[in-house]
């Protein structure tokens, strides 16, 4: 961090003679011991002086509260070290540059830790085959490890998020195309409430839909709590996140590449269905996963409207159904260790799963339109190599005919003919 | 292109008259115009009803309840009397403590991915903020009622740590006075236990903290990011340190951006449910004492209450979710006007 604090200037020598001695080069990268020095000096006094304030001095105690204690000494420390050797725009320089990395590492290592505690507390739980393979029908809160587990819970998530998911991916990439494409008031006005809806917490989703529920049974006797119900709560929820991700994607598509296609005769779905999807395709994929890990994570719409289940349950429309985040929130409010420990592992499960779906994310997408990944670059390179030798070819063969054709036939007589017209951004 | 023209126009010798330049668009043009408007009208016909249904159902109890459902803090819609004053309060309370915890964190992690970070790790660690905007709410509520509350923030029968510190040294403050059955406690009392300080609105606002801070410092990182290089140049160039530069000219190009994701983040905190039910214990007191055991939110409230609610009460919680959600709406609307305003070039059409 202090490598790249500017020097002061120095005073250039004058007009350098070719044959002076040669100057010592001058080290731009890598740490200056000074800087070491003042770093592990401030951290061993402030070190020092918090645990005279923490152990000896006054009747503080927490490991929270020394840390911030640690840190506070540490900056001031720091700072007063720095300013013995350096005029003060670098002590500014060199608190802020503290104080950025520390707070990104506070806010890193917070992730880091909701993430293994929650895995740490489940292992105990995934450790047991059959916490993967049976439900909670016949085991009671008191039963060891060894039997039940989340599958009903597992399966009801599949469930729950495959119709949400089909209710909310072709409705919401088309509506994100009409409102990318149009340039119409009525696309703003769309465009304005989708954003509005984005605002809505998801627990009244689930709440307008279990409203629903109720007034259908009033009205018509059918209805009730289901996995059906928790799909579309979660699809209230999920369809203004997809159609808004996917939105920004499609309005990346640069203007020349479709208007280029425009001017090639393309008509409308055509320029869409060739340019514009396939150029923001990695983008469109990220949304939807984006989108799914949001709905995968919701609790509170599926509290509100699927009910409790302990069993199996595949049929979304009819009897209650769990999914993991509902399943972990309702077994880590019971009082039994080891159903709280069942409710971690349902945690553990359900964090897994969204890690493995970001992982996909980012696999697949995350690149901004036109960019490769790896693997796309090679091919790219090992095509327009392909082409170059068939060029270099083409013109061997023109340069040795041309010796014998007429002058100024050459380039009809040797036409360059493009093997393939795919493109290369795919 | 006039080469070609020239002699092509010599030999038409009449005057040219404009084309009419009207396209009809083919059958399948007109096919695809129309599934693309059906689905916008789709959408936005789902969109209504579902606003039209809540304000509906919620006029309803707002009728019922008048004026004094702006000021009532209790909630019991079977007795007739609930209001919105304590929760809405309440879920502000949570809110605004989560931001003035977020905001420096998001910043500066903002800040050292698009400034300090070494280039090779840049994309691992947006990454990785984004993956933390992704971890599902409960997660999070587990973590803070397991890990967090009893160990890190009340720990032990006494309850040491930062909120019992607070109460102890900065009581002065109203917002750090802490009372049990309205009576003010004492915290240097050793006869003091912990639980007074569980279950407050400061830890559940720690834990959304953690939630919306990473969504605050990924709309920051963008624009600090879209700052120019001639200009961070420019300053470097001027003899500015890198922090001189940062002042000079990422913050300023940023401001927008940090105003608009820090009010997004106030959305989200807004908004959050279970990891906020999961932590509080609901009390229906107009408080700021946001130290002390008992707290309320609308979503936690909705959350709670709905399994118990009568049809009347349904539309009450509906008329609490309303506030709320009119709540979000200006907020979110006020952070993507900021933001918008801020950046240039979110179209790219050339």
């Amino acid at each position: 961090m202090s490598a790249t604090t500017l020097e002061p200037p120095r005073a250039v020598p004058a007009p350098i003679l070719p044959e002076a001695a040669e100057e010592p080069r001058r080290r731009l990268h890598g740490v200056r011991r000074e800087a070491v020095l003042a770093v592990a000096g401030a951290g061993a006094a402030a070190l020092a002086l918090s645990y005279l304030l923490y152990f000896v001095l006054l009747p503080w105690t927490g490991i929270l509260g020394f840390t911030v204690v640690t840190w506070m000494l540490f900056v001031l420390l720091y700072g007063l070290l720095v300013s013995f050797d350096s005029p003060r725009t670098h002590v500014t320089d060199r608190i802020a540059a503290v104080v950025a990395h520390s707070l990104a590492f506070a806010m890193l290592l917070a992730l880091v830790v909701v993430v293994a505690f929650c895995i740490r507390r489940g292992a105990s739980a995934l450790r047991h085959l059959n916490f993967f393979t049976s439900d909670l029908a016949t085991t009671g809160p008191l039963q060891p490890l060894t039997s039940g587990g989340v599958l009903h819970a597992m399966l009801g998530t599949f469930v729950m998020i495959t119709i949400a998911l089909l209710l909310t991916v072709p409705i919401g990439l088309v509506a994100a195309l009409y409102l990318s494409e149009s340039r119409s008031g009525f696309a703003r006005f769309v465009r304005t409430i989708v954003e509005a809806m984005t605002a809505l917490p998801s627990v009244i989703a689930g709440l307008f839909v279990y409203a629903l529920i109720i007034t259908l049974q009033d009205l018509a006797g059918v209805g009730e709590k289901s996995g059906l119900a928790a799909a579309v709560a979660l699809s209230v929820m999920m369809l203004p996140i997809v159609i808004r991700a996917a939105d920004v994607v499609l309005r990346l598509v640069p203007g020349n590449l479709k208007e280029a296609a425009a001017a090639l005769g393309a008509p409308r779905w055509r320029v869409v269905a060739h340019v514009v999807v396939p150029t923001s395709r990695s983008g469109l994929m990220t949304a939807i996963i984006l989108g799914t890990a949001r709905g995968i994570g919701e609790t509170s719409p599926v509290l509100l409207t699927a009910g409790y289940a302990t069993a199996v349950n595949l049929d979304a429309t009819s009897g209650p159904m769990v999914s993991l985040p509902l399943a972990t929130f309702i077994l880590t409010r019971s009082p039994e260790p080891t159903q709280i420990a069942r409710g971690f592992g349902a945690a553990a499960v359900l964090l897994i799963l969204v890690l493995l779906l970001f992982a996909l994310a980012r696999v697949l997408g995350g690149r901004g339109p036109g960019e490769l990944s790896p693997r796309q670059q090679r091919r790219a390179a090992a095509r327009s190599r392909e082409d170059l030798a068939r060029f270099d070819g083409h013109a061997a063969r023109a340069a040795a005919s041309s010796s014998l054709a007429v002058p100024g036939t050459r380039a009809r007589s040797q036409p360059l003919r493009p093997r393939r017209s795919r493109r290369t951004s795919s | 292109m006039t080469t070609a023209v020239g002699p092509l126009s010599e030999t038409a010798g009449e005057p040219d008259v404009p084309r009419a330049l009207r396209s009809r668009p083919s059958v399948a043009d007109q096919v695809y115009a129309r599934i693309t408007t059906g689905a916008g009208v789709t959408v936005l016909a789902i969109m209504l009803v579902i606003g039209g249904f809540l304000s509906a159902r919620a006029l309803e109890a707002i009728v019922a309840a008048g004026w004094s459902f702006f000021t009532t803090a209790a909630w019991q819609p079977e007795g007739g009397e609930f209001g919105i004053a304590a929760i809405l309060t309440g879920t502000v309370l949570i809110g605004l403590t989560a931001i003035v915890i977020a905001v420096p964190l998001a910043f500066g992690t903002a800040l050292y991915i698009s400034e300090y970070a070494p280039t090779r790790i840049r994309r691992f660690l947006i990454n990785l903020v984004d993956l933390m905007a992704a971890v599902p709410s409960v997660v999070y509520g587990l973590w803070g009622f397991f890990l967090l509350q009893p160990q890190l923030l009340v720990v032990g029968p006494q309850g040491e740590g930062i909120p019992r510190w607070l109460a102890t040294w900065m009581s002065w403050i109203p917002l750090f006075q802490v009372q049990a059955g309205g009576v003010p406690v004492d915290p240097r009392d050793p006869a003091t236990t912990g639980t007074v300080f569980t279950s407050s609105i400061f830890i559940a606002g720690v834990v959304v903290a953690l939630m919306v801070a990473p969504i605050t410092c990924s709309i920051m990182r963008e624009s600090f990011s879209q700052a120019p290089l001639s200009e961070r140049e420019g300053a470097y160039a001027l003899g500015a340190t890198r922090w001189g530069m940062i002042r000079s000219v990422v913050l300023p190009f940023g401001a927008g951006g940090m105003i608009g994701g820090t009010m997004l983040g106030l959305g989200r905190a807004l908004g959050e449910t279970i990891a906020v039910y999961m932590v509080i214990s609901i009390a229906f007191d107009v408080k700021i004492r946001i130290l002390e055991n008992g707290g309320s939110s609308v979503s936690a409230l909705i959350a709670l209450r709905f399994g118990e609610a009568s049809e009347f009460g349904t539309s009450a919680l509906m008329a609490a979710g309303l506030a709320l959600f009119l709540l979000t709406l200006v907020v979110n609307f006020g952070a993507s006007a900021v933001i918008a305003r801020s950046r240039s070039g979110a179209v790219s059409d050339a």
